[in-house]
């Protein structure tokens, strides 16, 4: 089995402040970590690689030279291998320049099964990557994938549950395809010292520019991105809730007591 | 010190690690029961830490001493008695093995350490002698292809948890340090018992208890070096230990200065914030000066261990001595800060305070390490 895992270097939100004037975030000296869900994503792949012997693991992310530690990290949990997808032409892109530079690095990589990727960014929060990718690369996919049930590598088939609000859907889907994770669907291993010192001293990480996936500098970045910020804004806290106790008659009096003198009803 | 990615990395790995599997409801189980659960070691040796500093062909993670500190220290940071149970096992446990072991010795014990199968423990103190190590009244006489063990060792930490024991014995009791030598016990051997666990002030969680040998026949295979020549292994084997010791001061003073600036910016009195008193201010500025400090002095002295610098051992010393009253003085002042709170042990700088306390007396005590540093001075 070849699997690829698409990962982001975000900043760390629970640390991240919003500039209250210019209404964007405050970057500085807020650490980058490994995006969540991507983690999981990793976690998925590795899981296989437990199981499949012979499997091999390769991290695909794009982003500026620093984001080669968070590629690091990966292979300190096990990944075998890293690219990363980083030249200047690539800044300023949104999810479609994006997704366009991913699929490309992953075409490159070649031959794979199967595709994870994180639901979604915590600092985009868009879930759009992963799909898209999916789309450049004419592949089915599978989104907010909460278990994988089965893999059938000869049926060159996978059953996966699909997380809805309330509830899952059962879906099998043909390799090759991508699947985007959510936290539910496992939790992610430490790395091993061991590895670290391996993907530190030894592990080669890969740096691919447009050049290398031969993609047109026009259809990369910010070049190629449609989307436009209109404005971006901090929403004014909502202020606290009320949590009533008291059984549940005394409670429904409470919230009709407190619509009357809203005049809401 | 700014550190690598790798070392970065490892930090960051340790931080996950404590904060994820020590949450405080397992602290303060380990500190009721005084015993650290069953599951929680296995999970730690499972973890690969058990051999963090053992080389990668025997089943270990291969770190240098850096790497080994900053683990050590961001796990105390959490639990001091954790990165005791980690420590005993990759330094004072391993650390004879790796300097004397002969291949198969290596095979036979460190590989199952490092792997996180069998936990080892390290036999020098006893009651006569404490600072004075070379002291030992243990005895081994050869008979044969044997040792008969016999005597009575003290303060031995995890000896409860422990398979095997690094015994220092006397085996020519007129020379002094040059008459002792090293071998490994067997914990299940006949004749060998344990004293009930010390009630200590501190460090709840790792039994700490006599050893007690009686006839103990072990086999000359299991020797470790050569006879008579155990000493310099057993100091070779405490310059290690101190930088454990270090690293263990950095993330008890690391917690205490967490603590003391948390509460300060929480605590109102006065109808102020405390943390705006120039009083409670110049304390806290103090704390994190006198731990930058230690921590520069630690990880620097782990890059001269590892460059086998021939004052290394003399660094060592120093790191141990700086760090470990720098974090008494800093649990002291982060108590001072709590004020009566501090005294309860509802809030984490009490225990902070206790299990500071040990760590300028094991490994060699504040001044013993004063002793090593004027000597490597003044030859």
């Amino acid at each position: 089995m070849k699997i690829v895992v698409c990962a982001k270097q975000v900043p760390d939100t629970n640390e991240v402040k919003i500039d209250p004037v210019k209404g964007t975030l405050i970057r500085d000296g807020v650490p980058s970590i490994l995006n969540p869900d991507d983690a999981n994503a990793l976690e998925a792949a590795l899981k296989i690689k437990d199981d499949y012997a012979g499997t091999d693991v390769t991290v695909v992310s794009m982003g500026p030279p620093q984001a080669t530690i968070m590629l690091k990290e990966c292979i300190a949990m096990g990944a075998d291998n890293a690219v990363l997808l980083s030249s200047r032409a690539f800044g300023g892109a949104d999810t479609c320049a994006t997704s366009t530079t991913i699929a490309a690095g992953i075409k490159k990589v070649g031959d794979v099964d199967i595709i994870f990727a994180g639901r979604q960014a915590i600092d985009g929060d868009t879930a759009q990557v992963g799909p898209q990718v999916a789309q450049r690369l004419g592949l089915p996919f599978v989104t907010y994938v909460q278990n994988v049930r089965e893999l059938n590598e000869k049926e060159r088939k996978v059953v996966v549950e699909r997380q809805l609000e309330d509830g899952f859907e059962v879906i099998e889907v043909g390799l090759p395809c991508v699947l985007t994770a959510v936290k539910e669907l496992n939790t992610p291993r430490y790395m091993q010292v061991g590895r670290i010192l391996y993907a530190c001293d030894e592990a080669d990480i890969k740096v691919w520019n447009e050049q290398d996936l031969t993609l047109d500098p026009a259809d990369c970045g910010l070049n190629a991105s449609p989307t436009k910020v209109m404005r971006s804004f901090t929403p004014p806290p909502k202020g606290k809730g009320e949590m009533l106790t008291g059984t549940v008659t005394e409670m429904a009096n409470s919230v009709v007591g407190k619509l009357h003198e809203k005049h809401l009803i | 010190m700014v550190l690598t990615e790798k070392y970065q990395l490892v930090k960051k790995l340790a931080r996950d690690f404590a904060e994820n599997e020590i949450p405080q409801e397992l602290q303060d189980e380990i500190e009721a029961t005084h015993e650290l659960p069953v599951a929680f070691r296995e999970k730690i040796a499972k973890s690969g830490l058990l051999g963090i500093k053992a080389p990668k062909s025997l089943g270990g993670q291969g770190a240098d001493t850096l790497a080994y500190v900053l683990m050590i220290e961001e796990i105390a940071r959490v639990s001091m008695v954790s990165s005791i149970y980690i420590s005993g096992a990759n330094s004072l446990g391993s650390g004879p093995l790796m300097l004397a072991g002969t291949q198969e010795q290596l095979e036979k014990y460190l590989r199952p350490i490092a792997e996180g199968r069998m936990y080892p423990a390290f036999g020098l103190t006893e009651p006569g002698a404490g600072s004075d190590a070379g002291g030992v009244q243990t005895t081994a006489v050869k008979d044969g292809d044997y040792w008969i063990l016999n005597g009575r060792k003290c303060f031995i930490t995890a000896a409860p948890y422990a398979d095997y024991t690094m015994i220092f014995a006397k085996t020519d009791p007129k020379a002094g340090s040059r008459g002792i030598t090293t071998f490994i016990m067997d914990m299940n051997l006949p004749g060998i018992s344990l004293g009930k666990p010390e009630n200590k002030m501190g460090i709840i969680g790792v039994p700490t208890s006599d050893i007690i040998m009686e006839d103990v026949c072990v086999h000359d295979n299991d020797r470790l070096g050569d006879v008579n020549k155990g000493f310099s292994n057993a100091m070779k084997t405490l310059d290690y230990g101190r930088l454990g010791v270090s690293a263990q001061s950095l993330g008890v003073g690391q917690a205490a200065l967490d603590e003391a600036v948390k509460y300060a910016k929480e605590r109102k009195q006065f109808g102020q914030r405390i943390g705006d008193f120039q009083a409670i201010r110049f304390m806290i500025a103090d704390m994190a000066t006198e731990l930058y400090a230690a921590r520069e002095l630690v990880y620097n002295a782990c890059i001269l261990k590892d460059k086998n610098d021939p004052q290394a051992s003399m660094y060592c010393s120093m790191a141990k001595y700086y760090a470990s009253e720098m974090c008494n003085h800093l649990a002291y002042k982060a108590v001072q800060i709590h004020g009566g709170y501090g005294y309860i042990k509802d809030y984490k700088v009490e225990r902070l305070y206790r299990d500071a306390r040990v760590n300028s007396l094991f490994e060699g005590t504040s001044q013993i390490q004063q002793i090593v540093i004027a000597n490597n001075l003044l030859k």
